[in-house]
């Protein structure tokens, strides 16, 4: 593709990697993957299982360092930064494998989030009570991940699929610009599910959204592009329609139904 | 709106009482015996040790097994402040040995707090210990024997002198303001944007740290201030006993302190005081035990010790507060419910 058009949403990319690459002993999880997010776009990676597709949602957040390659974050290189310093540059992720704080209630989790957009935490006598701007950014949160009734349960009484929504309304309470979401969907009941398909779509508008997920239906009804990830490597990748009617990834993956629930 | 907030009524009722009992604990000295208001004072210096240790193990998660370093740094600042035959003056001596102790703190915790489970655990003891054999081997502050605190220190300013550190109803004093004004700094900092994130360090650090929190800083904040409070209690100790030794600073004491929060209950603020006193209590219990026959039942008072603290990890895996919580919901038939005024939910 030529250098970027100024038009509409062909801008510079918002999140970038080139040539990311990372081993597990001889095993090569992620080989040479480059790609682009845009801004107000939904851009979403499937794959069979095993396809290193979490890899390189944590290869993203910083919770891995890639064994080779270069990742992007609005133009600054953030290879090196830890979790922490991208996560305040504005990326936000979920976890494919529930990954909150289970003794505390929905709100007290959305708070913890909330509380990390608000400046330094080394602040030790005011109450989090009375944060106000706090408070109010977790039940907005909490509220868009459709949990406004379930605020005060402790997480570890939730069923499984609501606590994929703590997931999200955790993703959403540090405000990101960038939101990697590994497998949102997995484990929700059908209404939830549609109503976080609804989510993602109000938000694609003011974000820029990696979006690993296995439910097909919601990938081609979300997704603007589409990246199959086969053993580490992108097999193709490009908007939904191509990837439809594409022969590599007919042969490879969406042809094969079995690979993709399993 | 903010939810899980305790009704008014019942917070007030709380600290009512916790007042009634402050000016309870305050009247002892006009009731009781020398001996027995120094015992009092002494679970007191404890309770503030206990308090201290707990904000790392029971709401951190860092289980630190060195933790009378502290406690024994701001005894020996005290000792060394004394000039020989004379006395410090308190106004300096005592935010100079808490400082200390803040400083030992921010100086090793700088190192331990970057290394998880087992290992920090290992590094804490490590670094108590170098500390104990510091003090042991060289002779800068008396080696072995320890180091007296000949006279006490002088609390006059300007000429006014408005408590006397010689009498021992007036240490008592300043040991119960000193416990109080620990309690309150703690019941504060627990609730605050701090506080909240030590909980979130101890249920999830890696999820902090991917919602954007630098947990090494908080975690060394928290182990800083954790040490200063620990000099509280010590210089309190070297002051009362007059005689600091590297025994203030050995690892039975940081063994000791963290079976008294373990047993009253981490996570908590009652329940290392609790601990405390269940501790002194019992281990003034069993060391008076008679002698039955031909065994001398109370100069084996640490194997009932023993006993006793196998058989409540046993009984009471949730230490005393534990055993007590489980108890009145038994007998108001609640189901188990989150403290509202706690910020720690146990795992
Ligand atoms: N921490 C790890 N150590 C070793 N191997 C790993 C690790 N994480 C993932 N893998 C391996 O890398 C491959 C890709 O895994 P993953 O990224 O989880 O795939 P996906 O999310 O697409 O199902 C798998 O073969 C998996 O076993
Ligand atoms: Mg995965």
């Amino acid at each position: 593709m030529k250098g970027a058009t100024i038009l509409g949403k062909d801008r510079a990319p918002v999140l970038a990697t080139q040539g990311l690459t990372r081993h597990f002993g001889g095993l090569t999880a992620v080989n040479d993957v480059s790609i682009e997010l845009m801004m107000g776009t939904i851009h979403a990676v499937i794959g069979p299982n095993g396809a290193g597709k979490s890899t390189l949602m944590n290869l993203l957040s910083g919770d891995l360092f890639p064994s080779a390659g270069h990742i992007h974050l609005e133009g600054d290189a953030i290879t090196h930064c830890t979790p922490p310093q991208r996560s305040l540059r504005g990326l936000g992720r979920s976890y494919q494998k529930t990954n909150v704080f289970l003794p505390l209630t929905v709100f007290e989790n959305a708070r913890l989030a909330a509380q990390s957009r608000a400046g330094s935490s080394l602040r030790f006598f005011r109450p989090v009570l009375h944060e106000a701007t706090i408070n109010e950014r977790a039940q907005l949160a909490i509220d868009a991940a459709g949990l406004g009734a379930r605020s005060d349960r402790v997480v570890a009484t939730l069923s499984h699929g609501e606590q994929r929504q703590v997931e999200i309304a955790m993703a959403l309470a540090t405000a990101p610009r960038v939101l990697l979401l590994d497998e949102p969907l997995a484990g929700m009941g059908a209404e939830e599910s549609s109503a976080i398909v609804q989510l993602l779509a109000r938000l694609r508008e003011s974000h820029a959204i990696l979006l690993v997920e296995h439910d097909m239906d919601a990938v081609f009804s979300l997704a603007d592009t589409l990246t199959v990830m086969v053993n580490g490597t992108v097999l193709e990748s490009g908007p939904p329609a191509f990837i439809r009617s594409s022969a590599a990834v007919q042969a490879a993956y969406l042809g094969g139904d079995e690979n993709m629930h399993a | 709106m903010p939810p899980s907030h305790s009704a008014p009524g019942r917070t007030a009722a709380r600290v009512m009482l916790q007042i009634a009992l402050l000016l309870a604990l305050a009247c002892l000295p006009w009731f009781a015996e020398k001996y027995y208001v120094q015992f009092v004072a002494r679970i007191l210096i404890m309770g503030i040790l206990a308090m201290s240790l707990d904000l790392l193990l029971g709401y951190t998660g860092l289980v630190s097994f060195g933790h009378a370093a502290f406690y024994g740094v701001a005894a020996y600042s005290l000792a060394m402040l004394t000039p020989a035959y004379q006395a410090a003056w308190f106004w300096t001596s005592f935010p100079l040995a808490v400082l200390g102790a803040a400083a030992a703190g921010l100086a090793i915790g700088f190192f331990v707090v970057r290394t998880h489970g087992i290992y920090f655990i290992m590094v804490t003891l490590a670094f108590a210990q170098m500390l104990f054999f510091l003090f042991h081997d060289t002779r800068i502050a008396g080696g072995n024997d320890g180091i007296y605190i000949d006279v006490r220190p002088d609390t006059t300013i300007l000429g006014w002198k408005p408590f006397d550190l010689e009498r021992y109803d007036q240490v008592y004093l300043l040991v119960l303001v000193l416990f109080a004004l620990v309690w309150m700094f703690l019941r504060i900092l627990l609730r605050s944007r701090f506080g909240h994130v030590l909980v979130g360090i101890r249920v999830n650090e890696h999820r902090m740290r991917s919602l954007g929190f630098e947990t090494f800083r908080y975690k060394l904040a928290c182990f800083t201030i954790a040490a200063a409070l620990a000099g509280i209690a010590g210089y309190l100790s070297a002051l009362q006993f007059g005689v600091v030794n590297p025994e203030f600073m050995g690892w039975h004491q940081s063994a000791a302190v963290m079976m008294m929060v373990i047993l009253g209950g981490m996570g908590t603020l009652i329940g290392p005081v609790l601990g405390a006193s269940a501790w002194m209590l019992l281990e003034l219990g069993f060391q008076s035990l008679p002698v039955a026959g031909s065994i001398d039942l109370g100069k084996h008072w640490q194997l009932w010790m023993g006993a006793f603290i196998v058989l409540t990890a046993l009984l009471l895996p949730s230490g005393l507060l534990g055993a007590w919580s489980a108890l009145w919901r038994r007998l108001h038939h609640q189901t188990p419910a989150l403290d509202a005024d706690d910020p720690v939910a146990k795992p």
